[in-house]
Parts: structure tokens; C-alpha cells; sequence
């Protein structure tokens, strides 16, 4: 189950990590019916399963949210306003942000196998 | 209306059917007609996660697979799920979707298909999919094609299609739609408070779902033109 995130603990699991081979789900969304409910365009971005190397990562608080950056070998992976994580099955890290209606914003995922 | 032998609706998504179709499903059920439900993907990229929170994005197909389980239950028609994925259905192979389609109808022989009516349903999946349903349709033999309605639910179909040839007031059937809707967990309350008015907060959700799908339009699609 999602919960709040507490820095630390998800610092010590961004760690496990590290300098190996991943696999990552990165993604962001404002739905897909954000332009039928109001003048805003569409926004979403999703990558499933990108294999990275990662050297550093780092989760920051914000106020209510939270930012992490993954340095990796090439150049960096980003993503703001999570709120929420999980370890789930034991070994993938979830992170998300969602909104007050439990709709999520943002996504980052990170997992030594890929993702179903 | 002459009764139908066999309806089967095609959309993309775990919800869809309640959302646009229940109150429809229901009065053919009541008939005695038949209906099977083609679900084109699980869901898998939907952003409502309940309220509280009880999913995922790797358990979410999972919890909207027993969650379509459940109102299709409700509703009492079969269940067939075509195995897409979420907001990939525009990437896939038009013809090779419309052939896959196509096999499923041969094997079921609809007397009616419902599907999203290409480039007017707002999502990509519901236009793809629309699109690809309508296409397995026109693949058939001209003698056993079903007869095809096209739902369009942008905001400008009146003015972009004229008016709908089908017009089913459904409030006679709203309990039933509302059950099917709320069988979605995770996916009812976030969907209909995002239909909300800021003028009118003190709706419930029923009085909110009753204004913006207390009717249920369909086109005829015309194969001819």
C-alpha cells in the first residue's frame, strides 16, 4: 500500500540502487480528459522499463512534496512532487505524487528486474 | 426498436461501458438481449488510484480487472478482454487490431456493435479503438455486418456530427448505471468529482453523474458513404 514518504527511509532504499544496472518507469499526467473538463491541453510523459546506471540519487523535501534526481553515467533522471511510496513484491521502489482526489501526477519507479 | 440478437459493445477501457453504456446494457438485459463486452486494455495507465488511496501503478490493472469483473456482473453481460495496453492502442496496427476484432465478431455475430465514434470520444484509446471496431465491421460480409452505433462524447458533437440518432434517456435505469459505476472502486469518485461545477458544490455525485450521463447518444454508423 502507498504511504506518505518518510525521507529517510526512501533515501536508504534509493541507495540499494546504485551502481548497478536498473530498470526505471518515469511519468507524468494530467489525464486525458484535462482539455474536456477545462481550456488546459493534454500533458503526459511515460518511459516503462528504460535500463540506466545510475551513481547518485538523492530524495529532497519541498514543503509537502518531494523531489529525486538519479545521476547516471550519462545525465540525470528527475521528478517533482511525489508524495507517496511502497516497496512492493520486496524489491521494486514506487514513487508517486498524487493529488487530494488520490489521482496521480507523477510517477518514479525503480526496479532491479523490469516491469511487468 | 426491433430486438436485437446479440449486442456487443467495444471499448478501450475498465469503466467505459459504465460510464457510457450501462443505462443501454441494462435495457437490452431487460429484454432478454444478449451482451458482450470486448475490453480493449486493463487500464493500466489510469491516474485515479481510489480516494483513500488503495493503488498502485503496478497493481492497478489487477485491482480494475476484478473491479470490470464486478460491474460487468452487475450487469449481467459476458466479459472478453482484447489484452492492450493503456494508451497504446493509437500505436498499434490499425488493420491488425480491425482483424482481431473482426475474428471475435465472426465467432459471436452481433445483430449490434457499440464503439466510440472515431476522432469525437475525447481519449486516444476510445478514437483507436473506435476506429478499429469500425473497420473490423467493414471488413465483414456485407450480409452479416451488425448494425453499428457510434458514441461521441466531445463537447462539440452536435455541432461537429448534428444531433444523435439514438437518444436513450436513462434514468429509469440510473441505479443499475450507478451500481456498475461505483463497481470501479478506484475509479468512480476521482472520474465524477471531475465533472464538479465550481458554482454548484453541494451536488452528490448521483446528481452529478445523472446531469452529465443521464443520457446515453449513439450514431448509426453509415457504411455506404
Amino acid at each position: 500500500m502507498m504511504k506518505r514518504i518518510e525521507l529517510e527511509e526512501v533515501q536508504q532504499t534509493l541507495n540499494t540502487f546504485l551502481h548497478k544496472d536498473i530498470y526505471i518507469h518515469l511519468e507524468t499526467t494530467n489525464g486525458a480528459y484535462a482539455s474536456h473538463f477545462n481550456e488546459s491541453i493534454n500533458v503526459g510523459v511515460f518511459i516503462r522499463n528504460a535500463n540506466v546506471f545510475c551513481t547518485q540519487g538523492k530524495i529532497v523535501k519541498d514543503k509537502a512534496h518531494y523531489r529525486v534526481g538519479l545521476k547516471t553515467k550519462n545525465g540525470w533522471i528527475y521528478a517533482e512532487g511525489l508524495t507517496h511510496w511502497e516497496i512492493y513484491e520486496d524489491k521494486q521502489l514506487l514513487m508517486a505524487g498524487h493529488d487530494t482526489e488520490g489521482r496521480l501526477l507523477v510517477a518514479l519507479q525503480l526496479s532491479e528486474t523490469p516491469f511487468k | 426498436m426491433n430486438k436485437e440478437k446479440h449486442v456487443v459493445v467495444i471499448y478501450p477501457h475498465p469503466d467505459d461501458e459504465s460510464f457510457g453504456a450501462a443505462g443501454t446494457i441494462t435495457q437490452f438485459r431487460k429484454q432478454g438481449v444478449p451482451v458482450t463486452y470486448l475490453c480493449g486494455t486493463l487500464g493500466e495507465m489510469g491516474r485515479n488510484m481510489g480516494n483513500p488511496i488503495i493503488a498502485n501503478r503496478e497493481t492497478v490493472p489487477e485491482i480494475r480487472k476484478k473491479e470490470l469483473i464486478n460491474a460487468c456482473k452487475l450487469l449481467d453481460i459476458d466479459l472478453h478482454l482484447l489484452g492492450y495496453r493503456d494508451k497504446t492502442l493509437e500505436f498499434e496496427d490499425v488493420t491488425e487490431v480491425a482483424l482481431h476484432i473482426k475474428s471475435l465478431l465472426e465467432k459471436l455475430q452481433p445483430s449490434l456493435v457499440i464503439t466510440h465514434y472515431p476522432d469525437h470520444a475525447v481519449h486516444p484509446d476510445h478514437n483507436a479503438l473506435g476506429r478499429a471496431a469500425i473497420e473490423a465491421v467493414r471488413l465483414m460480409d456485407e450480409n452479416l455486418r451488425p448494425t453499428v452505433w457510434a458514441q461521441a462524447i466531445t463537447n462539440t458533437a452536435y455541432e461537429d456530427l448534428g444531433k444523435p440518432d439514438i437518444v436513450y434517456d436513462v434514468e429509469p435505469y440510473f441505479d443499475q448505471k450507478m451500481a456498475a459505476i461505483q463497481a470501479h472502486k478506484t475509479q468512480a469518485s476521482g472520474i465524477l468529482s471531475g465533472f464538479k461545477r465550481k458554482d454548484k458544490s453541494n451536488e452528490s455525485l448521483r446528481e452529478i453523474a445523472l446531469e452529465r450521463l443521464g443520457k446515453e447518444a449513439f450514431y448509426i454508423w453509415d457504411f455506404k458513404s
